[in-house]
Formats: structure tokens, C-alpha cells, sequence
């Protein structure tokens, strides 16, 4: 397949129409930011507005890192990663966090904690975290004009009647910079307090709903609780209360996905693989010392 | 010589029903003094317009002529024919009672609630208002298992013990009685009696609505009599007399 | 009793209207739709004040704008000219000139609205302890515990059963919705409450009975209320003061006792004689 396409796939004109709102989405910390999101050569919600802004924001000099849940190698991940390989020549790609300036990811921040010279791209489903409390989407612009989000307390306050904590499992509503209260995808809540002073620009892309928005570097980042139920993470203590480890590195301090057996118990690994690789390397290296 | 608490000069009263176009008049020319300490009777046949001046002075009709000066306990001068309705609600809570044939309240509030309530009102602790009201329905002998109910099911006789207990137990400094002992039996009559014979010795000012000319005589300090309208048209020199009973 | 409200002139057209609008309609033109524009006059000129603790009653048949004062004063609907005043003991505030966050502070933490049908003013789709917790979140109440006290004290002043405030209003009668809908106003304990035909369509027992507590929480707290109804009865058991509306205008104004019992105008006049 020859490449006759513009460098990024999009012309630079779509780029900078790209680039202006993500300019926008920085100053003006967790707003929404219309933007006329493109058709890409491959199905809304396969990560189109991630890609949008990995595409704008990528040059020759770029390491790109591409994950889905974590994974590296998920078919996601390595179907954008080859496209962007493909549209966009010269630029390196790598699995190792530690190399990339630039990281793709769906549903997952990775668990080694960003640096400054590295941008991370959130690719959305739903951006706006109050479309679960009004339709009307006039309304909600209104709302989060005024900072009006009782309402999505009031969820807060039903989840705690109801099941004595916050259940919301992903897209825990986040206030940014103490004004506007994001979804942050769906990451998981072990990932919220990751945004929060992040020294790396996060960038939050949705193609179906184009929108995108930023929380910028060293920015507040405020999972939305009362002051008498705070916000938790996610657990992984076993029955006797002992933090779980990774089945397969070890580690005791990242977020595990649960897994079945063939003979129903069940298995936890880390969700980060490239944490997981990692983890393993040095323990080796460790033990071969 | 004493000020009157309540001057009425030249009060008339009369009603325009537009459906009908008619007017139909009800006092006319009606000149009272009222003092504090003394009871004036208000006499007359029915029509006269009787009830008209009470209201009128109550405000629940509006005056059609004249004035009602009137004296709060500030010494100012007031007319109430003229008065604003937040001044006419002040003085209705502080200073002037009202009791008349018909009683309006709430079906849950108990008959103890609704005779402290103007005490309430006037800022007195509910427990010291609720004493005052418990003291003053044991004088008038109403039975003490009604005193948790509400009056709205009460007899005529009951309701008019009710009205008669809250006017009273307020001491206003004008108390305005429309045929206090109309549907009362003798002995509570005589009970009421005793009690406006009491609040008069404390200086309450009242003008009174008596159907019997022996109550009049045993109460009234002062005598107006009224005459319907039709008949005061010819007789205005004599539509009033003012006696007083030394 | 310190003045909290000041009405003047409150107008609201609905339509583009035309300079002919005003003098074509009202009660003597015995309509409120301009026959030259076609634009609705729903309210013209309505002026009052209303004091601390005072009840106040807005009488008249439907289409007579009585609701659409209130809907206007709990910045429901924007009038189209005219001006309010809400005198708190610190402030003063010029409520049809306040920005679009000040007016939703007035209208979260200082008004309270109890609308006829509960469906306006209840989230159903959440349990009657979350509508509360909903006006207490909306000012800035941020503790799940005492956000939870709150409602259950609400509730139970309102006598709604507590074994019952985590189901959805939706399951209840209409009486205890309206209950439920007077704790959730009184949430935030404001100084001004509307009551827009409160126990139209109720039982009357059960009416009787939503009346007492009004009047109860009245005297508990001296809230200042509106009482907009076409019911005669409310008018007399709760108001001090009244006004009369006829197509969109105040036709006559005064001492609620003296507007039953000596109408002035002859609109009054009809309606408290068809009540007897």
C-alpha cells in the first residue's frame, strides 16, 4: 500500500482546527471544547477522537506508545499504532513508557507516574459526566457554566443509601481546577488521583460527541465526595484483608484485572503490561545478581 | 376628663352590589366614644347596622364615610377608616379584638392552640400562653376533654365559649364583642359577665353588640342606639342617643 | 415586620406584542389575549410588598396570571417588564438584574416552591431523601451525614413516614408527594415560600391537613409565603392579605377578611358569592 496521504493522515488545516481547540481545552481546564471531529478511515468509537489529537500533535521526532486497558497488544492498540506507523513515517513507536513522549490510551493511565515532557491522550466514549442527570444538552451547558453538579451528588448520596459506598466503578465525576467536572473516561478509580497534578499534559479526545478537553499540567483534580464518605480507590485486599499481588510479577502496588481459570478460580495480573514486563525484568535482574 | 381610646364621627356603611346595581345601606351617621375601663353598648333593631360598625372599625368592611380615631398605646392618633392594612395587622395582633359569631380554624389545631394563639402572637411563650388559654376556658366552662380537639366540630354553644375565650384571655386594649352571650346557657352567660366586669376593672376599652336590654344595663357605661337606615333618613336628629350611666 | 419584598409593575407577555397590546386586554376587555397581535398579557402591572412571616394570598380563576407572579418571582419564566426587590437583613437584591448564578443561589437558598403538580417540582427518578439532599447539595451542604439528618428531620416534620424516605416519590399518594415536595422547599430553611395551588386536586382531609402544616411552619420559622390558589377556603384559613386577579391585572387588594366578606369590585363580588 503506497502512502499518498498528508503526514498525520489529516490535512494541516483539519491539524490546526485540531490544534486550536486543544490550545482552548488548556486554557480553560475540564471545559468541552467542540471541535469538528473527521472521519477516520475506521469506526466512531474505535478511539477516532484520541486519534484525532495524537495525529495534530505528533511530529518526526515523536516516540508514540499505544494502549488499550493497559495492553500494548490489544488488537486496538496495535491497529492504531499501525496506522499511525503507516500516515505518519518517521515517527518511532515503542512499548516502553519510559521512551514515549506521546501516549495513546483507552481506559487506563499507566501506572508509573508520568513526566513532564510526555502528553497523554484519553480517548472518550462520553464526555460529558452529566448527561446522566439531564438530557437537555442546552441545560448541561448551562450547568456547567454555574458549576450547578448537585445533582450529580445527589447520585453520590443514592449510591450511599443504596449500598453504604460510591459504587461508580469508571468515569468517576472529577472536578478540574476547582470549577469543571469532567468524565474521565473510563478509567478505572485507581486511576483518578493520577490526574490530579499530573506534571504531564492530559488530553481527553471524543470523536462520536467531538469534544475535547485537557487537564493541564500541575492542575487540580478533585474526584467529586462528601466530606464524610471520601473518595476510595478500588480495593484488591482478599478475604483475610492482605493486598493481592500480581500473579505474574508480583508487584503489590497496581491496578489488577480479575481473571477466570479454566477451573473457575480465579487469577489476578496487572491490567499495565508494560508495568507487568517491567516488574518482571527487575526482579530477574535482581535475582540473577 | 379622659381621652376616648376610640372616636367614631359621622361613620356610615353602606354596601354596592354591582350584579344588582343596588346599594344597599347598612349604619348611617354613627358617632361613638369608647374609653379605656368602660364598655359602650351598641343598641338597636336588626338592620341597624349594628355589627357594620364593629367591622368597620375591624376593617373586615370598608368604611364608606367618616372617621375612626383611634388611640394606640403610644398616644398616636389613628384613623382606621384609613389606615393601611399592614398598620390595621399590627393593631389586630397587639391591640384590638375582635369576637364575633363565627369561629375559622384549622381542623388539627387543638382548642387550647387556637385560644393562645393571639397570646402566641404577641410573643408570649407557647407554655404561658397555653396556661392563660387553660385558665380562661376552665371560667367559661368548657369541659376540659374538648380542649385537645379542634373547635371545628364543636356545638354553637362550644365555638362561641371558644371565640369568647380567645378575644378575652388577649386583654386587648379594645375589645370589640358582637352578642358575646348569644347562644350561651345562663350560667356560663353569668360567667362571661363576671369576666368582662373583670377586664374592664383592668382597663380594657369595649364596645359591645347586646341583644338584651338587661345586659346593656348590668355592662354598658355608655348606650348607642342605632336605627335602620330607612327610618334614620327622617329622623336624623334622633338616630343616636348617647346615655350615660353613671 | 421588615418589608423582604418588593414588587412593581411586573409584567409578562407572552408574543411579540404591540403598542395595543395593554389597553385591549384586562378585565374589562374580558380577555387576556390581544385581539390586534394575538400576544397572551398573562400579567400587567402587578405591584406589592410583602413582609416577614406575612401570608399572602393570590386569588382568581385559572388564566387569571396568578401563577405566572410566582413563576416570574422564583425566576421560573422571565417577565417582560417590571421590576422585584428582595430585601434581606444585609442585602438587597434587584432580582430581575442579578446574573443567571445569582439568581439560582436566590432561587436554591433563599425561595422555596411548592408547585400543584409534584411532578414540577420533585425528581422522581430519585428517592424523596434525594430530593432533599438535592436543594441541601445545591448550597453547599457537603456532609452525606448531616445531609441525611437534615432530610430525616424534613421529613418528619412533614410527616412523611422515615421507614419511607429512600423510595421514589413516585410511590406515594398525592398527599405525601405534597409533603415531601414542602421539605424539600423548606430544605434550606428560606425566608420566602411560594405555594402555587398546594392541595388543589388532594383529598379534603387530606387537604385540611397539608393547610395546618403550612400554617404550623409559618408560625414555627415565620416564613414569608405566597399562596397562590383559586380555592376561597385556603384563602381564609391561611392569608392575611390578599389580591384579586382577573386577566392578568390586581382588580382589588386588601385584608383578606374584608375582601371575603366586603368585595369592592364586582368580579370579587361574583367569586365570593359563587363560593357560598
Amino acid at each position: 500500500m503506497s502512502v499518498t496521504y498528508n503526514f498525520g493522515f489529516m490535512d494541516e488545516h483539519a491539524k490546526k482546527e485540531v490544534r486550536r481547540s486543544i490550545l482552548k481545552a488548556i486554557s480553560i481546564p475540564g471545559y468541552q471544547v467542540p471541535y469538528s471531529s473527521r472521519e477516520m478511515p475506521m469506526g466512531r468509537g474505535f478511539g477516532t477522537g484520541g486519534l484525532q489529537i495524537t495525529l495534530s500533535l505528533i511530529g518526526a521526532d515523536e516516540t508514540l506508545k499505544v494502549i488499550d486497558q493497559g495492553s500494548d497488544d490489544s488488537v486496538n492498540a496495535v491497529n492504531l499504532r499501525q496506522f499511525v506507523e503507516l500516515t505518519c513515517p518517521g515517527v518511532n513507536t515503542t512499548t516502553h513508557l519510559n521512551e514515549a513522549t506521546l501516549i495513546q490510551s483507552r481506559h487506563r493511565i499507566p501506572e508509573v507516574p508520568l513526566t513532564p515532557n510526555q502528553t497523554l491522550v484519553l480517548q472518550v466514549p462520553y464526555p460529558d459526566p452529566l448527561v446522566v442527570v439531564e438530557p437537555s444538552e442546552d441545560k448541561r451547558k448551562v450547568m456547567h457554566g454555574e458549576a450547578d453538579y448537585a445533582r450529580l451528588l445527589v447520585k453520590l448520596y443514592e449510591d450511599i443509601v443504596k449500598f453504604d459506598e460510591i459504587t461508580i466503578s469508571h468515569r468517576y465525576p472529577t472536578r478540574i481546577n476547582g470549577h469543571y467536572v469532567i468524565d474521565p473516561s473510563p478509567i478505572p478509580r485507581w486511576d483518578v488521583p493520577k490526574l490530579h497534578n499530573s506534571p504531564a499534559l492530559i488530553l481527553f479526545g471524543a470523536g462520536r460527541e467531538k469534544k475535547i478537553y485537557a487537564v493541564p499540567p500541575h492542575t487540580k483534580a478533585e474526584p467529586l465526595a462528601f466530606d464524610d464518605v471520601p473518595f476510595r480507590v478500588e480495593s484488591f485486599n482478599d478475604a483475610q484483608g492482605n493486598r493481592r499481588p500480581c500473579e505474574r510479577c508480583g508487584a503489590t502496588d497496581s491496578f489488577l484485572d480479575e481473571y477466570i481459570n479454566e477451573d473457575g478460580s480465579k487469577r489476578y495480573q496487572c491490567s499495565d503490561s508494560d508495568y507487568c514486563d517491567t516488574v518482571l525484568a527487575e526482579t530477574k535482574e535482581a535475582a540473577n545478581a | 376628663m379622659q381621652t376616648p381610646i376610640l372616636k367614631i364621627n359621622g361613620f356610615a356603611k353602606h354596601f354596592t352590589l354591582h350584579e344588582q346595581g343596588k346599594q344597599i345601606p347598612s349604619s348611617h351617621n354613627v358617632n361613638l366614644e369608647v374609653y379605656a375601663g368602660e364598655l359602650t353598648a351598641l343598641i338597636g333593631p336588626t338592620g341597624a347596622g349594628k355589627s357594620s360598625v364593629l367591622k368597620g372599625i375591624y376593617r373586615t368592611y370598608l368604611p364608606s364615610a367618616g372617621e375612626i380615631l383611634y388611640r394606640d398605646r403610644h398616644g398616636e392618633l389613628v384613623d382606621l377608616a384609613q389606615a393601611d392594612e399592614y398598620r390595621m395587622l399590627q393593631l389586630r395582633h397587639e391591640e384590638i379584638g375582635f369576637v364575633t359569631q363565627f369561629l375559622f380554624c384549622l381542623p388539627r389545631q387543638s382548642t387550647l392552640d387556637v385560644v393562645a394563639h393571639p397570646l402566641v402572637v404577641r410573643g408570649e411563650s407557647r407554655e404561658s400562653a397555653r396556661n392563660k388559654a387553660a385558665e380562661m376556658l376552665a371560667a367559661l366552662n368548657l369541659p376540659e376533654r374538648l380542649w385537645s380537639i379542634s373547635p371545628a366540630t364543636f356545638s354553637g354553644g362550644e365555638k362561641q365559649r371558644v371565640n369568647l375565650a380567645r378575644g378575652l384571655v388577649a386583654k386587648p386594649r379594645l375589645l370589640l364583642l358582637d352578642e358575646p352571650t348569644a347562644s350561651l346557657d345562663p350560667v356560663t352567660a353569668e360567667r362571661v359577665i363576671g369576666i368582662i366586669e373583670g377586664i374592664k376593672q383592668e382597663g380594657v376599652a369595649m364596645l359591645a353588640i347586646f341583644h338584651h336590654p338587661e345586659l346593656t344595663h348590668r355592662l354598658g357605661d355608655r348606650v348607642v342606639e342605632l336605627t335602620p337606615p330607612s327610618a334614620s333618613l327622617t329622623t336624623q336628629a334622633i338616630d343616636q342617643q348617647e346615655k350615660v350611666y353613671a | 415586620m421588615r418589608k423582604i419584598l418588593e414588587v412593581r409593575n411586573l409584567s409578562k407577555i407572552y408574543g411579540k406584542g404591540c403598542p395595543r397590546c395593554i389597553e385591549s386586554t384586562g378585565p374589562e376587555a374580558d380577555t387576556n389575549m390581544c385581539p390586534h397581535c394575538g400576544s397572551v398579557v398573562a400579567i400587567h402591572d402587578v405591584s406589592f410588598d410583602l413582609h416577614e412571616g406575612e401570608i399572602l394570598g393570590l386569588m382568581g380563576e385559572s388564566g387569571s396570571g396568578k401563577s405566572t407572579v410566582v413563576k416570574n418571582l422564583y425566576f421560573d419564566q422571565t417577565p417582560t417588564s417590571g421590576s422585584a426587590r428582595f430585601i434581606e437583613e444585609d442585602a438587597k437584591h434587584e432580582m430581575f438584574n442579578l446574573n443567571a448564578a445569582q439568581q439560582r443561589r436566590l432561587r436554591n437558598q433563599r425561595f422555596g416552591m411548592v408547585y400543584q403538580n409534584p411532578h414540577l417540582g420533585l425528581n422522581f427518578g430519585i428517592s424523596s431523601g434525594g430530593n432533599i439532599a438535592e436543594r441541601l447539595l445545591m448550597s453547599d451542604v457537603s456532609h452525606y451525614g448531616e445531609i441525611r439528618e437534615r432530610a430525616k428531620e424534613l421529613l418528619s416534620r412533614t410527616e412523611v413516614l422515615l421507614s419511607r424516605m429512600d423510595e421514589s416519590p413516585a410511590a406515594f399518594s398525592g398527599g405525601m408527594q405534597q409533603r415531601v415536595q414542602i421539605a424539600k422547599a423548606l430544605a434550606t430553611n428560606p425566608p420566602l415560600l411560594y405555594l402555587d395551588e398546594v392541595t388543589t386536586g388532594l383529598d379534603l382531609s387530606v387537604q385540611a391537613r397539608i393547610l395546618d402544616l403550612i400554617l404550623e411552619i409559618q408560625q414555627e420559622r415565620n416564613t414569608a409565603m405566597i399562596v397562590v390558589t383559586h380555592d376561597l377556603g385556603v384563602i381564609r384559613l391561611l392569608t392575611g392579605r390578599a389580591l384579586v386577579m382577573k386577566y392578568g391585572r390586581v382588580i382589588e387588594s386588601g385584608l383578606t377578611d374584608q375582601i371575603l366578606e366586603d368585595p369592592q369590585h364586582a368580579y370579587t363580588q361574583r367569586l365570593v358569592a359563587s363560593a357560598l
